[in-house]
């Protein structure tokens, strides 16, 4: 028989994988309930972490002492630093990994937690008393208690694929979906509704002719996700380009009419930004080629994934058109492309803790909140995680703010404004991006994360030697001046002006054209302090830089950030009647009992509500 | 984005017009907030040599001059509170100033140039409240009046805006989310295949951005004061004796009288003061232009005309008219405006043509009519009158000098802000450093054109784009 859990996770997927993890090791008992457990945090859709913005995501994740940089450093094989000519808030992570090595690799990692317990079955009902949650029931009529259930069941719930003119249940392609879990949270008093997602084709890489597509390698000087040891990468296995010319488009075409998103048999939303190859020339017909990426699905399998290709045409159109394009002539498909369509519950149900506003103790987390991407669906898993350890401990919420972290903003996001299509980090969403970078996550978080607990003493001894080396190394550069018979050849050749007399190292700094790196070969007593202190790594000079260069926007978007975390500290009611505030507008009241902000920052962004109703807000707090 | 909370209780100065809307003997102007003194210090010089602003006593006035850089504006008395004892409990200053509009205008803009931000509606007030100057039983007083302004203030934003004006603030608009789009595209979406703007191409854009605004802020800038009023239309069919009526008012009031040309050529408006308050009619050559299509009353172009005005004079020659048909112009009106608190006014032109009681005059005299001679300028007062009692009576409000005030000071932020971009782009600092200004300005202009959203911005550049792998 089981025992009691102090949490039930459903769903093994990224976001159930990091929100069982942090919460067991928090201290919570933890069962994991998955319908396939040969499945932890499987890759459904391409074999690939990080990208822009998502990156960042998960070096926050890691900074807070999550697992997905872990796995993703284990199991790369191809890393690229996207961004890198665009300014410090923009360089993004991005890898290649093993799809199979990163499912094992996580589940091998869950194993290592004595407090976490796993159970293959599907959970049909959530069990309540009272307006809390106290377990679940499964499909096999089993009924298991717990303090409070994280629910990351992704794109499962009455999941149907479709593939042209056919279409099943499926929660991804040869897994069954859940059935009943989304009828018995209606009946609750949850709302849902329906979204749309796609994948493309994967082919024998064996039957590619290689050598007349373009080749993608990956970065001579790999880097990886994780601020702690992970094993460097030395080989890598690079990408490949491929294009779609008229040929295919016009092929592709032909299957319009039995498109099961054209004629209208999909209903749900898909993603604008990740549109299926038919969309794309449907919608950019005065486009006549589209790049694709044939990404590898790991170090020894010949699948390939072939990113750009995502279809729900029928499946002889696919393969049809596979073969006019340029080095697919003989293409081999393991399995055709599919639309997904599955139930979503509208986020803005939730509070900032992930826990439902409904429910007491019961969480959602991933792509059931209506996002898309592993590292989204981390990023909720772990704070869903974090927060529901913490709730049953008494302790208070965790939650950060939009100034705090991507993921912050990506919370915040979701419970403010909902979401009308699968929803995906923009760095553009950030208002602060300059403070969220890649580069000092764990400056940002792993402080955070060891007060909770979370992140190793190791994670936040290794933050504070490398603040301080950051900032001796600030002091010298700030201190120290340079000549000009020292620094003018290289000032020249980076096409700017020469110096008269002496000046600060740090000063040169500011110059857009001047690199740190050329100014330690130049500057003699630069090289040379670094070399007798021996502690500045190449990450450590990094961070320098950034720091001293862009200080002066630093500077500007933190005053900013400060200035509205006030606004933030400002904490409205819990399930107030805004109604009972005649002057506030109709709207602000609606969409103010409806979303019950918790705090006037949170009020201030919802759209609808003026900047009248916010001081309306504050006269009756009474400040 | 979310700055707009910030600005309610930001340590900020504040500065508005206090006294009553509109032109009078003297006017007064309410300063607040922790710059208040520093910033009198600058514009202002006593007439008693030495003395400071900052070092003066709580409750003592002034006399002296205010302007700046050897610009004299006014004569001026200014009134000292130290905090806590004002009304806003901060440090405050009152300047008691001659009351012309353009004298008033003036000196805002003054105080805007030197550090202070225009109040928002009920802010004096608000801020009263959050320094404890009201006990928690006033404080649902205090939130209706935060929310009466501000509805007030809503109304004026984009509806007195005339025609021409607000095309342009759509197309700054527009012209805002492509460049944003771009340098976002840059960003966001650098793996993608799509081609990205070259920085010739956003110079380009940026500087016909900046041409735009610069325009609309000379539009804004003095001299132009009289632009503003509550806008009246004269419709009627024609001969009725329009252009005898409007002659007649501008004469009966000998008051400022201008033709001043409207941002777009064809507008011509004239703007009269009764008792202190701007009236301005407008585009009466248009309807003049659209008699026919104004018996038809099918033309929507001369609805959406109508639709700008707050007070809508319908003239008919009380010799012919017929009630019925006049009563059904009325009502043809009323269901094709959008906003249902205009003011009409019917006008019962032409009684020294009468030689009997006209056929239906006991039911033009139910609808309120004003009967005048246009022409012999009979009644024109009660015609006056009754217009400058619309707004004592609250029916119509005349905040547009603040409301353009603050448009213009958004404007020239936003300006600035360009300008910083397009400095960093010289700089050849990265792109996303740029955008850091950019958002600056989007939300200035926010105030104007609506706030600017990333999900628009992302709209756009999906749409524009093909994106995604």
């Amino acid at each position: 028989m089981l025992g009691k859990y102090d949490i039930i996770v459903v769903g093994g997927g990224h976001a159930g994988a990091e929100a069982a993890a942090a919460a067991a090791n928090l201290g919570s008992n933890v069962l994991l309930i998955t319908m396939n457990l040969t499945a932890i945090a499987e890759m459904s859709c391409n074999p690939a972490m990080g990208g822009v913005a998502k990156g960042q995501i998960v070096r926050e994740i890691d900074a807070l002492g999550g697992y997905s940089g872990i796995i993703t450093d284990k199991t790369m094989i191809q890393f690229r630093m996207l961004n890198k000519s665009k300014g410090p808030a923009m360089w993004s992570p991005r890898a290649q990994s093993d799809r199979w090595l990163f499912s094992k690799e996580w589940r091998l990692e869950l194993e290592k937690i004595p407090n976490l317990d796993f159970r293959e079955d599907m959970v049909i009902r959530i069990l309540t008393k009272d307006g809390r949650v106290i377990g679940v029931e499964t499909s096999m009529g089993l009924e298991i208690f717990a303090g409070a259930v994280i629910l990351t069941n992704g794109t499962f719930l009455n999941g149907i694929i479709y593939v042209g003119e056919k279409s099943f249940g499926g929660g991804r392609i040869g897994d069954k979906p859940s059935v009943g879990l989304t009828e018995n949270l209606n009946s609750m008093g949850f709302e849902s509704a329906r979204l749309k997602t796609g994948t493309p084709v994967r082919i024998d890489g064996r039957s590619i002719d290689y050598s007349r597509l373009e080749e993608q390698k990956g970065d001579q000087v790999p880097g990886k996700f994780s601020f702690i040891d992970t094993p460097k990468l030395e080989n890598q296995k690079s990408c490949w380009v491929a294009y779609t010319n008229k040929k295919v488009h016009d092929l592709l075409r032909t299957g319009f009419d039995r498109s099961p998103m054209f004629i209208g048999r999909i209903k749900g939303t898909g993603p604008r930004y990740c549109p299926s190859i038919e969309d794309k020339i449907d919608r950019f017909s005065h486009k006549d080629r589209h790049q694709l990426f044939v990404e590898p699905e790991g170090w020894d399998t010949v699948e390939v994934y072939l990113n750009g290709f995502s279809s729900s045409l029928p499946e002889d159109i696919q393969c049809k058109a596979l073969v006019l394009i340029e080095g697919f002539e003989n293409a081999r498909i393991f399995r055709p492309g599919y639309a997904i369509e599955y139930d979503y519950f509208p986020p803005t149900q939730l509070k900032y803790t992930m826990e439902t506003r409904l429910v007491e103790h019961l969480y959602f987390a991933g792509q059931i909140n209506g996002t898309t991407g592993y590292e989204e669906a981390a990023a909720q898993g772990i704070m869903a995680g974090i927060n529901a350890n913490r709730k049953l401990n008494g302790l208070s919420d965790f939650i950060l703010s939009r100034s705090d972290a991507y993921i912050g903003v990506l919370i915040d996001d979701l419970i403010t404004k909902g979401v009308d299509e699968p929803y995906r980090m923009f760095t553009s969403r950030a208002e602060y991006r300059i403070l969220l970078r890649q580069d000092n996550a764990d400056l940002r978080l792993t402080p955070k994360g060891y007060e909770i607990g979370l992140a190793s003493k190791e994670r936040m001894m290794r933050v504070e030697d490398k603040r301080n080396r950051i900032d001796r190394l600030i002091e010298f550069i700030k201190k120290k001046s340079t000549l000009p018979e020292e620094i003018n050849k290289y000032l020249t050749d980076r096409g700017t002006d020469k110096i008269k007399e002496k000046q600060k190292i740090s000063n040169i700094l500011l110059r857009p054209q001047v690199e740190i790196g050329g100014l330690i070969e130049a500057i003699p007593g630069f090289n040379e302090f670094l070399r007798k202190r021996n502690e500045f790594d190449k990450e450590v000079i990094e961070e320098a830089e950034i720091q001293l260069k862009y200080d002066r926007y630093i500077s500007k978007e933190r005053e900013v950030a400060n200035k509205l975390s006030k606004m933030e500290d400002l904490k409205l009611p819990e399930n107030f009647d805004y109604h009972k505030l005649p002057a506030l507008s109709y709207e602000a009241r609606e969409k103010l009992n409806r979303l019950q902000p918790n705090t006037i920052g949170h009020a201030s962004r919802i759209s609808g509500v003026s900047p009248a109703d916010i001081s309306v807000l504050l006269v009756y707090l009474g400040r | 984005m979310a700055t707009k909370a910030s600005e309610i209780t930001g340590p900020d100065t504040i500065c508005a017009i206090a006294s009553p809307p509109g032109s009078g003997a003297i006017a007064m102007i309410r300063v607040s907030g922790p710059q208040s003194f520093s910033i009198s210090e600058k514009i202002f010089s006593p007439s008693k040599k030495g003395l400071k602003i900052s070092q003066a006593k709580t409750h003592t006035i002034h006399f002296g001059t205010i302007g700046d850089a050897g610009n004299l504006l006014d004569e001026v008395l200014m009134y000292i509170y130290k905090s806590p004892h004002s009304y806003t409990g901060e440090d405050a200053v009152e300047i008691s100033c001659h009351g012309s509009l353009f004298i008033q205008q003036k000196i805002i803009e003054l105080l805007l140039r030197h550090g202070c931000r225009l109040a928002r509606p009920g802010e004096f007030t608000l801020r009263a409240y959050l320094n404890g100057k009201f006990d928690l039983s006033q404080a649902e007083a205090v939130a209706d009046l935060i929310a009466a302004n501000s509805q007030a203030a809503h109304d004026l934003a984009l509806n007195q805006m005339r025609g021409g004006f607000s095309v342009k603030i759509k197309e700054l608009r527009g012209k805002l989310i492509d460049f944003t789009s771009l340098l976002e595209l840059e960003l966001d979406f650098s793996e993608e295949d799509v081609e990205f703007a070259d920085r010739k191409q956003l110079f380009k854009l940026l500087s016909s951005l900046k041409e735009e605004i610069t325009r609309l802020i000379d539009s804004f800038s003095v001299g132009n004061v009289l632009k503003t009023g509550i806008p009246v239309a004269i419709i009627g069919k024609p001969n009725v004796g329009k252009s005898t009526l409007l002659n007649a008012i501008l004469n009966e009031e000998r008051a400022i009288v201008s033709e001043i040309p409207g941002t777009t050529r064809d507008i011509i408006e004239d703007t009269i003061i009764i008792d202190g308050v701007s009236f301005r009619f407008i585009d009466t050559a248009g309807i003049r232009k659209a008699k026919d299509e104004i018996e038809a009353m099918g033309i929507e172009k001369t609805y959406e005309k109508i639709n700008q005005a707050k007070i809508i004079l319908y003239v008919c020659d009380v010799s012919e008219c017929l009630y019925d048909e006049i009563k059904g112009v009325v009502e043809d009106f009323k269901n094709h405006m959008k906003d249902t608190t205009k003011r009409w006014v019917l006008i019962g032109n032409k009684i020294d043509k009468l030689v009997s009681t006209p056929k239906d005059f006991r039911e033009l005299v139910d609808l309120e009519t004003i009967f005048v001679s246009a022409k012999r300028r009979e009644n024109i007062h009660m015609l006056t009158s009754s217009l400058r009692l619309s707004v004592d009576e609250g029916q119509i409000t005349d905040q547009t000098l603040v409301s353009n005030t603050r448009h213009y000071e958004a404007l020239k932020k936003s300006l600035e802000s360009l300008e910083n971009v397009e400095q960093g782009f010289h700089d050849d600092i990265p792109t996303d450093l740029v955008t850091i200004d950019l958002k600056q300005a989007l939300h200035y202009l926010g105030q104007i054109t609506g706030e600017i959203t990333t999900d628009e911005i992302l709209g756009n550049i999906f749409g524009r784009f093909c994106i995604g792998k």
